[in-house]
């Protein structure tokens, strides 16, 4: 076996990534993203191996994402949904994890709506586990698709000013971009009502703002954030319509960023919510299409990485 | 002696020179004799050296003879009851209530019905106002959407309608949970909350101050533990969230030594208390007397000095009418089924100038706190004696003594004062807004 270029087994969060092994992923996917622009996609690189996309939480886009991901590689792929709520959780998650070992799967790929739930999953297996999505705790192969989407638009990540607005409160990909730049030597920004900003945000690293024109003012990056309809109406915010005057952006907004800022979003939007129609189509501005592709390419350098210099899990530590 | 007039001339006011007046500008400390100058709506020119060399023609000329010249009075606590309750008050008939107060700037808390949580019903009532051209009226807005104490408001729109202030008037956000949110987003927009101090779970269905006069007449009471457990609570959010706080009619020395404590620490915080906290005590409520039933309610003797002390000390920034008219259907009923509250805009000047006359404060003090200081917490353009301000003045005698009797002088459409009968010292002469005489007294 060849020297692991990624000397991980999982994939559980940005933070305690060094920039030399985000660097490694975002070349990897650079190569991907070739690969998937080409006719024959189908490779061989995990030929023979199970992956198990378990998910604890709706999603289609992420999970599809995984799925094309590892059949790419030649991997065997299962989706598994699972209803959260259906699940007492502690005991029978760790039983789903013991099940899912014995039958020996060489990575599981695992959204959950409860912070920390992978990591605690991760210690049960033999195999590799991705985290894609625990509660509002980390969505790492978010932040890294999101971070090659700016690398190859502008070259580089170290040096940008990155404003993330919306609901940070509650948002995982916030979280692992808020990690993932950083550690690349961006400077973020945050820019939210009080009500949707965790307390001591700015340990983390961030300005922090409460004004979407100071806060958006010569950013080369404009990332937005879903909000949550549950969280629309009196509870957080008052409504849909002062969240967008204030808080959604439209072109008045964007004006105060650079003339070549960048806008994305992790979908699905809300438009009209958190941002203006016209503005999400914007074939110059938004790159939401563009993470969407990245997304598959970051997703396959994950796997490939994780797994491809690694035994398959015959059940011995 | 009869109630004095209100001017409801609309001719454009031309030069007016104030002549022989004691000024009085808090803001600057200025309290000497002097004149003062208007144009039209702004004031020119003020000073003790106006006008020696005579006054020049073309200019009306109004001598104070010796009285004294202050900004009119802001009351940053009134119920104007329009739209909704017009058979108590509306803002025609409170307006000239505030007048007839030497009041020329007030604050109407948004408890009318349709509630003030949307920015048609803020506009609604600027506009009536200006329209009325009476004293100037800027409403707070609703903290959380029809007072109901659960879902925020558009607190950011509100405030661009031109919403001063965010509260839930005469209730207590008493969900800490909604209170913390509320805090949270208006701090968002640097607004700020201004609360009703008083735990509603201590204080539902109660009636007056619990303690020994209670228990005699009968009657529930609430505890000075409702306030204290309020204010005592919302010190915490206030410094979870940064938000602005004004605490409302503090009636408690339990309640201002809070306040005083949270200022100590440097905490964003104000507060206020009207006239019946630092002049009356629980005593007025005497025989179920229910023009005495007010919220919060009148406290014990030990508590009204304690809100004397607290005014002189600076805890209390302000001093606000709490204006709160009820008709006779209302208050003509058994203490428990009475309304709870009293005018008090034609009573504000008079009964804060017994601080004067007893020694608490000095003159320029006790209109400080009626003036400068709600204009300043506030964010009010008003409140100063100084050229360029808009020119809203009152004129006042601060010893001429007379009887309040609401029946007889009254311009509020309500009469349900507590100091009903009380002899008190201070009479409004003349009250001015924009540059325009809206109220003459006798004499």
């Amino acid at each position: 076996m060849p020297e692991p270029r990624f000397p991980r087994r999982h994939l559980l969060g940005i933070e305690g990534l060094g920039p030399d092994e985000i660097t490694t992923l975002l070349d990897l996917a650079d190569i991907y993203v070739e690969v998937n622009r080409k006719g024959d996609r189908k490779g061989n690189t995990l030929l023979g191996r199970t992956i198990i996309n378990l998910f604890f939480e709706n999603s289609t886009r992420t999970r599809t994402s995984f799925e094309l991901a590892g059949k790419r590689l030649g991997a065997d792929m299962i989706n598994m949904q699972v209803s959260a709520s259906s699940v007492t959780k502690g005991e029978t998650l760790i039983d789903t994890a013991m099940t899912l070992n014995a039958m020996h799967i060489d990575a599981l790929v695992v959204r959950h709506p409860d912070s920390g739930a992978v990591q605690l999953l991760a210690q049960k297996v033999n195999g590799s586990v991705i985290n894609a999505g625990d509660g509002s705790n980390e969505h790492p192969t978010q932040a890294l698709l999101d971070a090659l989407t700016i690398r190859r638009r502008k070259g580089r990540l170290d040096g940008l000013t990155v404003a993330i607005c919306g609901d940070v409160a509650h948002s995982r990909v916030a979280r692992s971009n808020i990690h993932l730049l950083n550690t690349m030597g961006a400077r973020v920004r945050v820019v939210a009502p009080r009500t949707l900003l965790p307390q001591a945000i700015e340990r983390l690293g961030v300005e922090v703002f409460h004004d979407m024109r100071l806060g958006l003012a010569d950013a080369d990056i404009v990332m937005m954030l879903r909000l949550q309809n549950e969280r629309m109406n009196g509870s957080y915010i008052p409504s849909i319509r002062e969240y967008f005057r204030f808080f959604g952006l439209d072109n008045d907004k964007l004006k105060s960023a650079k003339p070549d800022a960048l806008i994305m979003h992790p979908g699905p939007m809300n438009r009209g919510v958190e941002i203006d129609s016209d503005l999400a189509d914007n074939v110059e501005r938004s790159m939401i299409l563009q993470q969407v592709e990245m997304g598959v390419a970051v997703r396959m350098a994950c796997l490939d990485a994780l797994m491809a210099g690694r035994n398959s899990n015959t059940g011995a530590e | 002696m009869a109630g004095g007039r209100i001017m409801t001339e609309r001719k454009p006011p031309g030069r007016v020179a104030y002549i022989n007046a004691r000024l009085l500008d808090p803001a600057t400390g200025l309290d000497a004799p002097g004149a003062v100058l208007t144009d039209g709506e702004i004031v020119m020119d003020v000073g003790p050296g106006l006008f020696q060399g005579g006054v020049p023609a073309l200019v009306e000329v109004v001598d104070c003879k010796g009285a004294c010249l202050a900004p009119g009075l802001v009351d940053m606590r009134v119920q104007l009851r329009e739209p909704g309750e017009e058979h108590k008050e509306t803002l025609r008939t409170g307006g000239e209530a505030a007048v007839a107060g030497g009041v020329t700037s007030m604050v109407c808390l948004p408890n009318t019905d349709p509630v003030i949580d949307d920015v048609a019903a803020v506009e609604f009532v600027a506009r009536r106002a200006r329209l009325i051209g009476l004293a100037k009226v800027y409403p707070y807005a609703a903290a959380t959407r029809g007072l109901a104490g659960a879902d925020l408001a558009e607190i950011g729109m509100l405030k661009e309608a031109g919403a001063l202030a965010f509260t839930d008037g005469v209730h207590a956000i008493g969900d800490a949970l909604v209170m913390r949110r509320v805090l949270a987003y208006a701090a968002t927009f640097d607004a700020m909350i201004v609360q009703h101090p008083e735990e509603p779970s201590l204080a539902k269905g109660r009636l007056m101050n619990e303690g020994e006069m209670a228990t005699r007449l009968g009657l529930s009471g609430i505890p000075i533990a409702a306030e204290a457990i309020m204010l005592d609570r919302d010190m915490r959010l206030v410094e979870l969230t940064g938000a602005r706080y004004h605490a409302a009619h503090l009636s408690t020395g339990a309640g201002a030594d809070i306040i005083r404590r949270a200022k100590a620490r440097g905490l964003p915080v104000t507060s206020d208390t009207a006239p019946p906290y630092f002049a009356l005590n629980e005593l007025a409520v005497g025989d179920w007397r229910t023009f005495a039933k007010l919220s919060p309610p009148l406290r014990s003797e030990e508590d009204r000095r304690a809100i004397v002390a607290a005014i002189v000390d600076g805890t209390i920034d302000v001093i606000a009418s709490d204006h709160a008219p009820q008709d006779q259907d209302s208050k003509r009923q058994p203490f428990a089924q009475a309304a709870f509250g009293g005018v008090g805009l034609e009573t504000l000047l008079p009964v804060t100038l017994e601080l004067f006359h007893n020694g608490h404060l000095t003159l320029l003090q006790a209109i400080e706190r009626l003036t400068w200081a709600p204009a300043r917490l506030l964010g009010l353009a008003a409140g100063r004696l100084k050229a360029g301000a808009s020119a809203d003045l009152v004129v006042f005698d601060p010893d001429r003594a007379w009887k309040i009797d609401p029946e007889a002088h009254f311009h509020s459409k309500s009469k349900n004062s507590p100091f009903d009968g009380r002899p008190v010292q201070g009479k409004v002469l003349r009250t001015v807004v924009d540059g325009r005489c809206v109220y003459l007294g006798d004499g």
